[in-house]
C-alpha cells in the first residue's frame, strides 16, 4: 500500500527548483508550483480541511460530550446533534472533534519518533558499513517481514482493559523506525560514493560532520516524504489494533468508534450517521497523507514530474 | 553461487521464525501477569463463584499448562513444542487444541487471501501495463486517479462501505459469515455457491483497494522499459507493436511485480485479518478477534506465530523462485 511511495524514488539529488530570473514573490512562486504539483495541492488541502474541522469543532462543541451517556441513545442527526449520537449516548460530533486529533497526534508522534530513530540507524548503517551494518540490516529485514500489527497484538494482549492512547503510541513508535531506516540506508549507500562526499572526506571532515553537513541536507526531502509515510503507517497500525478490540476503550479515537460500530453491527441496523463520519475522516486522512507523500516525492525528485 | 544464497536465505528464514517465537514467548510474560489466574478470576466473576479453592485450581491449571516450571525451562519446552506444531490447549475452550482451531479457520483465510490477491495482482498488472504503454487509448489516464485514491485507504474501510451498499441498501449479498446459518459445510455445488456469495464482498474490498498499487508499480516499470535501447531497436527493425509490448516490455516488468508481491505480503495478510473481522468471515482473523475478546492467550499466541510463520515461508519460497523466473539473476554478489 504505502510502500509504493518509497519505491518509485530514484536516487537523485537534483535541487528542488532552479532560481527563476523573473522577480516574483515567494508566495506567488509557491502557488505556481502547487498548481503544477496537483498531488501535493489536493493532499495538503484534504489535511487542512481536517484541521479546519477540528478547530471549528472545538469552538462549537464541548468535547466532554464525547463521553457515553452525555445525550440520548441512537439519536438521528439534527441541529442540536449534527452527527447524531451512538448507542451509548455519545454525541458523535464531539467524538469526531476529539477523536480526530487523538488519532492524528498518535500518528504524528509515532511517525516522528520512527523517522528519527530510522534516520539515525539508516545513517549509521549506510555510512559506516561493516558489522554494524550487517547486524542492523538483519534486524531491519527480519522486522519488516513481520507485520507490525502482529507484534502489537502480542504487546497489547497483556493489558486487560485495552491499552491507553499513550501506551499505544509508544508501542507503535518502537516498530515505526524499520521502514525509514531501510530507505535512508539505501539512499546513504548511493550518496556516499558521490564526488562531493569524497571531497568532504578528503578535506578532513569527520564522519559526523559529513553526515550532518553533506548527507543530511541532500536527504531532507526524502526524510519529509518518509515522515508522511510513517505517519500513515502508524495510524493504520493503531486503527487495526483498535478494530481488533485492543485499543483504548475509554478514549473516543476514530479507530475505537469503528470498533463500536462493528461491535453493535451499526451498518446492518441502518444507523448510518454512526459510521459515515469516521469513515469519511479516515479516508480523507489516508488519501491526504498519500497524496502529500506523492507530491513531496515529486518535489524531491523532479524527474518524476508529470508522471503521476 | 546459488547454493550459498539459498543457504543464507534459509538461515534468515529460521532466524525470523526463532525471533518471532521468542518475542511471542517473552513479551506477554514481561509484565509478570498470570494469565491462568486472570482467566479464572474472570470466569469466577461471571459465574458468581466464591473465592474458596481458587488457589488450588490455579495451581492445578499452572501444572497442566506447564506454568509452574522456571522460565528458561518453559522457554525450551515452548520451542520444542513449536517444532512439533504443538501450540498447546486453548485456554478459553479448554479441551480444544489451538492447532485444531487454526486448522478449521485456515482454509477460509487461504481461499479468500489467495483468490483476492491473485485477481488484484493480475488485473492491476494488466491495467498498469496498458497505462504505461504510450500507444494505449487515452481514456486510461482517467482510470488511475480513482484507483490510486482507493489504494490509499485500508481494506476494511472499503469493506464497511460495501456492506452498507450491497448487503444493506441493496441486499444482493449476505452481510456476514462464510455460509448461511443452518447450512453445513459439505462438498456440494449448492454449498460452493453459498460460500461464493459470502466471499464476494470481502474479496472485493481487498481487490478494489489493491489494484491501484499493482497498476502503479507496473506502470512505472513499463515506462522505464519503453525508454530502453532494445525497445527502440525492436521498433526500428519493424516488430509488431503487440510483440514489443508483450515480449519486451511486459516480460521485463513481471519480475519487479513478483518482488513487490513478496514485499507487501505481510501487509496484505494483516489487512485481510481486519477484513475478516468486519465481515465475520470464519477465517483466522475472526478467530483472532474472538480469542482477543475471550482473553484466550494461547490461541492468540498460536495464531500470531502461525501468521508470522506463513509470511516468512511465503517470502522464502518467492525469493528462492526468483532465479527460475528470471535467468539473469545469479546471486553472486549482492
Amino acid at each position: 500500500m504505502s510502500l509504493v511511495v518509497g519505491q518509485q524514488t530514484a536516487p537523485t539529488t537534483v535541487p528542488a527548483s532552479a532560481p527563476t530570473p523573473v522577480h516574483v514573490g515567494r508566495a506567488a512562486r509557491s502557488w505556481g508550483y502547487l498548481r503544477r504539483n496537483r498531488s501535493l495541492l489536493v493532499g495538503v488541502t484534504l489535511l487542512a480541511g481536517l484541521a479546519l474541522f477540528v478547530i471549528i469543532g472545538h469552538l462549537t462543541v464541548d468535547v466532554r460530550d464525547s463521553a457515553p451517556m452525555s445525550t440520548g441513545s441512537l439519536k438521528h442527526p439534527s441541529t442540536a446533534l449534527p452527527f447524531g449520537s451512538d448507542k451509548q449516548g455519545r454525541n458523535l460530533y464531539a467524538v469526531m472533534v476529539e477523536g480526530t486529533p487523538l488519532t492524528l497526534r498518535l500518528g504524528l508522534i509515532a511517525g516522528f519518533i520512527g523517522l528519527m530513530i530510522g534516520a539515525i540507524v539508516g545513517f549509521l548503517a549506510g555510512y559506516y558499513g561493516g558489522w554494524v551494518d550487517a547486524i542492523l540490516r538483519v534486524i531491519i529485514d527480519v522486522g519488516l517481514t513481520i507485520p507490525a500489527l502482529l507484534i502489537l497484538i502480542i504487546l497489547a494482549m497483556r493489558s486487560q482493559a485495552g491499552m491507553t492512547v499513550d501506551q499505544m503510541t509508544f508501542a507503535i513508535s518502537c516498530l515505526a523506525w524499520l521502514y525509514p531506516a531501510r530507505i535512508v540506508r539505501a539512499q546513504v549507500l548511493t550518496l556516499k560514493e558521490r564526488g562531493y562526499v569524497q571531497i568532504a572526506k578528503l578535506s578532513g571532515m569527520t564522519g559526523r560532520e559529513v553526515i550532518v553537513k553533506e548527507l543530511l541536507p541532500n536527504l531532507l526531502p526524502y526524510l519529509v516524504a518518509g515522515l508522511v509515510g510513517s505517519i500513515s503507517a502508524a495510524v493504520l497500525a493503531a486503527i487495526g489494533l483498535e478494530m481488533l478490540g485492543l485499543g483504548p476503550f475509554e478514549a473516543p479515537t476514530l479507530g475505537m468508534t469503528l470498533y463500536w460500530v462493528n461491535y453493535n453491527a451499526a451498518i446492518i441496523n441502518g444507523w448510518w450517521w454512526w459510521w459515515l463520519p469516521p469513515i469519511i475522516i479516515i479516508a480523507m486522512l489516508f488519501t491526504g497523507l498519500f497524496l502529500t507523500a506523492v507530491g513531496l516525492d515529486e518535489l524531491a525528485n523532479p524527474r518524476l514530474r508529470n508522471r503521476v | 553461487m546459488t547454493l550459498s544464497y539459498a543457504l543464507k536465505r534459509i538461515g534468515m528464514f529460521l532466524l525470523v521464525v526463532w525471533l518471532a517465537a521468542t518475542v511471542n514467548f517473552f513479551l506477554p510474560r514481561l509484565g509478570g501477569g498470570d494469565p491462568v489466574r486472570q482467566k479464572m478470576m474472570q470466569t469466577a466473576a461471571l459465574g458468581g463463584n466464591v473465592q474458596g479453592g481458587m488457589d488450588e485450581v490455579v495451581a492445578e491449571y499452572n501444572k497442566k499448562f506447564g506454568l509452574d516450571t522456571p522460565l528458561w525451562q518453559q522457554y525450551v519446552n515452548y520451542l520444542w513444542d513449536l517444532l512439533h506444531f504443538d501450540f498447546n490447549y486453548s485456554i478459553a475452550n479448554y479441551p480444544a487444541r489451538v492447532i485444531d482451531i487454526i486448522g478449521h479457520s485456515l482454509p477460509w483465510t487461504v481461499g479468500l487471501l489467495l483468490t483476492a490477491t491473485l485477481i488484484s495482482w493480475i488485473i492491476g498488472s494488466i491495467l498498469g501495463a496498458f497505462m504505461g504503454w504510450p500507444r494505449s487509448p487515452k481514456f486510461l489516464a482517467f482510470v488511475m486517479p480513482p484507483l490510486l485514491s482507493l489504494n490509499a485507504i485500508p481494506f476494511f474501510l472499503l469493506g464497511l462501505i460495501l456492506i452498507y451498499l450491497f448487503a444493506f441498501r441493496f441486499p444482493w449479498f449476505p452481510t456476514t459469515g462464510g455460509y448461511y446459518a443452518g447450512t453445513f459445510p459439505d462438498w456440494s455445488l449448492e454449498f460452493a455457491w453459498n460460500v461464493f456469495k459470502h466471499s464476494v464482498l470481502p474479496a472485493l474490498s481487498i481487490i478494489l483497494v489493491s489494484i491501484g498499487g499493482w497498476a502503479l508499480t507496473m506502470r512505472s516499470v513499463i515506462i522505464t522499459t519503453t525508454g530502453e535501447d532494445y525497445v527502440t531497436f525492436a521498433d526500428a527493425k519493424g516488430l509488431k507493436n503487440r510483440t514489443i509490448f508483450m515480449r519486451y516490455a511486459v516480460r521485463n516488468a513481471l519480475l519487479p511485480q513478483a518482488t513487490a508481491l513478496a514485499l507487501v505480503l505481510g501487509q496484505i495478510i494483516a489487512g485481510t485479518v481486519l477484513v475478516e473481522v468486519i465481515f465475520s468471515y470464519p477465517g483466522i482473523g475472526t478467530t483472532l478477534y474472538y480469542a482477543i475478546r475471550g482473553s484466550d492467550y494461547t490461541l492468540i499466541q498460536g495464531i500470531v506465530f502461525f501468521l508470522i510463520l506463513s509470511i516468512a515461508l511465503a517470502t522464502l519460497i518467492l525469493d528462492l523462485l526468483y532465479p527460475f523466473i528470471d535467468p539473469r539473476i545469479t546471486y553472486t554478489k549482492a
